[in-house]
């Protein structure tokens, strides 16, 4: 305990005097088309944009994308009944292959996607799961991240992440492969 | 308009045709000109390798030089940016050619300089004094010393694929980091000669020289000028 | 330990692969601009952080506490360490105490790492090492370095100075990748399934902190690869270390460093993860710990405390000319490049006094500097604080109180730039030799008839 007294008082004795925190009210004025920006952008990063209008055409992707034999577990009842796995050690995950959830907004500028550990059921599940399915309504896109955190307030989570495409990594020549440690692709569902 | 003529150290003794040229191109602009004659250097060399703290007689010697005009004039970005931040004056210094843009108010000069012409862009000149707009940020173009040249008949600016990066120069790092310097000469060069440039030309002596030394040693056929040389022939 | 510019000379007698390394890095640099060009806020948008960051500097104690008190009510335990001694001892003890003081050796399996700029100034990987416990880095290219047994020469892009054929021929090695085969989708893959069984297996998992909000206790880690993910929400232990100034007000301020933080980095719009870890999971420990290690005593300083202000996107880098062509490890510092050569001397003035020189003061960095840090003007301050520390070898400081003399005597300099010329004409071999640094590789300047002044005597003067 000895060392935090001591760092809190030198940092107390060495920072300067207050300065004031800047207004943010005028950043994010930023006019989109939301739903085709989202796409464009998250496109551009990897990830894959389908417009659906109901459950069944996500269904009928899913069978004719995937193999029949993948595990695919989701935290929706229409996709999947089982929640055991959200209960179980989440090493048990890891031969999961498709994970579909909801997601609880997008944004437009980024192709980021807010979700908490409430949409994922587990929080490993959307990093360990082979490929991943998001579904977002078309009207929770926002503009920018000040309105992303606007939205975000202070509502509370053990854990939450904005999800932008699939897991990626260019340290090999700056070469951008898809799938370095977590999902290998990401499909939204814009209903 | 009177003006007093700064003329760095190195360009009195290696580069007097830019000194001439500044002082020229400044009469046919209008301007009584004079020279100080016990002016030397503004220290920046010493300041810059650390040793502001004995650059204390020649701020001395500068102020005395200087502080009786209101117009000090520099051909060189570099010395202006130096003076401009570590030597207080009575009146006030600028590069040649923000002097001719923002005091002499001149939007465009007429005259003929028949050749590819590549600007380097010193960055003292451009980052420090805000002589053109900087490839970082986003904010409107400008260019002063481009707005000088364009109008000039049979002058093609040359467009190039790193617009304002660093020719390696640096002062001091110029043979402290010796390698990295010359490479980065080498690579400015390499834009310059793959973009067409015949004559390479900006408002930094000192860049120019440590380009020039590279170009003649590698036997280049680019030829060297300060824009001052290029203006004053011109017009 | 060699110096910047040995080790830089180094780095440029291979032409091609210096080519190679500015390009790459340059590319980077173009892919920044692109992205940070589409915003019609950025420059507005790089103020407020930098204000909002000013004001971190000015408020940091009380942040601090609050951020410390938040986190102990989410459920985080929180250490502090004052320096890089007691940081590491922290982890180890951490890890030591979960097993009640007996680390199971035959059983353990050490800890996963996520990319951390301060564990790697702790040199942290080594010290629990010396101890039995193995670190596996799992950012890629922090493990393409670490299988090669280098440190990172890029704080973003690890492995930047690596071709790919090296890249193939250390997997080979290592991972029993096919011969000659340098595919990165290949590699990649390899070093995934590699890392995979890592993460299921490794019981503590260490990342480190992009941003920790003291408003709420929470903290913010961003990577491309979802390997922090990976790690700590498989691990029994969730260790973050943390330099204390990585501490920011409020919750929205995340939204003006996470739209400046990948667009300066690698040019892309957001990081594929910006993971918000608030509480442990059930059944879960997580530790936070704050790191010193000379950053109170970088905030004393007036000239020098806006370094810490940096979001670690290493855009200085990128941009940097003299970066770019000397590659990281001449910069014999966990943080390489502009940033680095102000952030190091604070830490060692005797063994850094090279790295606020390693510079031409061209002042992109300060340009592209996301919380605009006037990184070059601290450069410019650093080299007046180390030579007045006594850091600059006596031969300079002669040099350059000789050159003193002449220039603030006008008699002398008008004798001395004469003699100088007149050398040089009639006896070249006297400077042009490889003893002038200048000459290696350049022409000296051809000597004129006269000087400026001589002709503005004859010419001008009344």
């Amino acid at each position: 305990m000895s060392s935090r007294n001591e760092i809190l008082s030198k940092i107390k004795q060495n920072q300067p005097d207050l300065l004031p925190l800047p207004d943010l009210s005028v950043l994010g004025t930023e006019q989109y088309d939301l739903v085709q920006k989202f796409t464009e952008i998250l496109e551009g990063i990897g990830g894959k944009v389908l417009q659906v209008s109901n459950f069944e055409e996500i269904k009928k992707y899913i069978i004719s994308n995937y193999p029949i034999n993948a595990r695919v577990i989701s935290t929706l009842p229409e996709f999947s009944e089982n929640k055991d796995w959200q209960i179980a050690d989440p090493h048990k995950l890891k031969d999961a292959d498709f994970l579909i959830i909801k997601g609880q907004f997008a944004v437009a500028e980024n192709g980021a996607i807010w979700l908490t550990e409430l949409e994922m059921g587990q929080r490993v599940a959307p990093f360990i799961t082979q490929y991943l399915a998001i579904i977002i309504e078309k009207s929770a896109i926002l503009p920018t991240m000040h309105q992303a955190y606007e939205q975000i307030g202070m509502s509370d989570y053990g854990f939450g992440v904005f999800l932008a495409g699939p897991s990626k990594t260019a340290d090999i020549e700056q070469s951008l492969v898809l799938g370095a440690h977590g999902a290998r692709g990401l499909v939204v569902f814009l209903v | 308009m009177k003006v007093a003529l700064f003329i760095p150290c190195y360009i009195d003794q290696f580069y007097p045709k830019v000194g001439i040229a500044t002082l020229q191109l400044l009469e046919k602009l209008g301007c009584e000109v004079v020279f100080p004659q016990n002016q030397t250097c503004c220290g920046q060399p010493m300041a810059n390798s650390g040793y502001e703290h004995i650059t204390g007689d020649c701020t001395k010697l500068f102020q005395d030089n200087f502080d009786d005009y209101d117009f000090v004039v520099s051909p060189s970005g570099s010395c202006t940016l130096h003076v401009k931040e570590h030597i207080p004056l009575k009146g006030k210094i600028y590069e040649l050619i923000e002097f001719i843009t923002d005091i002499l108010k001149v939007e465009s000069l007429e005259g003929e300089f028949k050749h590819k012409v590549g600007l380097h862009q010193s960055c003292h000149g451009q980052r420090g004094l805000k002589l053109s707009q900087m490839s970082e940020l986003n904010a409107p173009f400008f260019s002063k010393p481009e707005q000088l040249l364009k109008n000039l008949k049979g002058l093609e600016l040359v467009t190039l694929d790193r617009k304002d990066e660093c020719c390696g120069f640096g002062g001091t790092f110029c043979v402290a980091e010796e390698a990295v310097s010359v490479r980065m000469g080498q690579d400015r060069l390499a834009d310059h000669l793959k973009n067409g440039t015949e004559v390479l030309t900006g408002g930094d002596t000192s860049c120019l020289m440590h380009m020039e030394g590279i170009i003649r040693r590698e036997k280049h056929s680019i030829k060297v000028m300060h824009i001052a040389e290029i203006l004053n022939q011109a017009i | 330990m060699k110096t910047h510019s040995e080790a830089a000379e180094i780095f440029n007698k291979d032409f091609d692969r210096t080519t190679w390394h500015d390009e790459t890095l340059y590319f980077v640099r173009q892919k920044r601009d692109k992205a940070a060009f589409q915003i019609k806020d950025w420059e507005l948008l790089r103020e407020t952080a930098s204000s909002i960051k000013n004001n971190v500097l000015s408020n940091m104690h009380d942040y601090l506490l609050q951020f410390e008190e938040n986190a102990i009510k989410n459920g985080i335990k929180i250490h502090w360490a004052a320096d890089a001694k007691e940081h590491n001892e922290i982890v180890y003890g951490i890890i030591s105490e979960y097993y009640k003081g007996e680390i199971p050796v035959d059983t353990f399996k050490g800890m996963v790492k996520s990319k951390s700029m301060l564990t790697e100034e702790c040199h942290m990987n080594e010290f629990l090492a010396e101890k039995g416990i193995e670190v596996i880095d799992t950012d890629l290219g922090e493990r393409i370095v670490q299988l090669a047994e280098e440190p990172p020469s890029h704080i973003v892009m690890p492995c930047i100075h690596w071709k790919k054929e090296e890249i193939g021929e250390l997997f080979h090695k290592h991972l029993g990748t096919e011969k000659g085969n340098k595919d990165p989708q290949y590699l990649t893959e390899a070093a995934r399934q590699h890392l995979r069984d890592k993460f299921l297996t490794r019981p503590i998992a260490l990342t480190g902190v992009n941003f920790a909000v003291a408003e709420t206790g929470e903290f913010v880690v961003c990577t491309n690869e979802g390997n922090a993910d990976m790690g700590a929400h498989l691990a029994d232990i969730h260790i973050a270390s943390m330099g204390f100034e990585k501490i920011i007000p409020q919750k929205k301020h995340l939204g003006v460093f996470l739209r400046l933080l990948a667009r300066s980095a690698t040019g892309q719009p957001i990081t594929t993860y910006s993971s918000h870890f608030k509480k442990p999971r059930e059944g879960q420990q997580m530790h936070i710990v704050i790191v010193d290690n000379g950053r109170s005593t970088q905030l004393g300083r007036e000239d020098f405390r806006n370094s810490l202000k940096c979001i670690r996107c290493a855009a200085c880098f990128n941009t940097c000319p003299v970066y770019r062509r000397s590659g990281g490890h001449s910069y014999h510092n966990a943080v390489a490049g502009p940033i680095g050569s102000i952030l190091a001397p604070n830490l060692d003035m005797r063994a850094n006094a090279d790295l606020p020189f390693a510079s031409t003061l061209c002042g992109s960095c300060s340009n592209v500097c996301p919380v605009k840090i006037d990184i070059h003007q601290q450069l410019y301050k650093w080299r007046q604080v180390l030579v007045q520390e006594g850091y600059a070898p006596a031969s300079k400081t002669l040099a350059m109180k000789g050159m003193s003399t002449v220039l603030s005597n006008p008699g002398i300099f008008k004798f001395s730039g004469k003699v100088g010329r007149m050398l040089m004409d009639k006896l070249p071999f006297l400077v042009n030799n490889n003893m002038n640094p200048w000459y290696k590789q350049r022409e000296m300047p051809e000597p004129p008839e006269e000087s400026f002044r001589d002709w503005y005597k004859k010419n001008r003067k009344k």
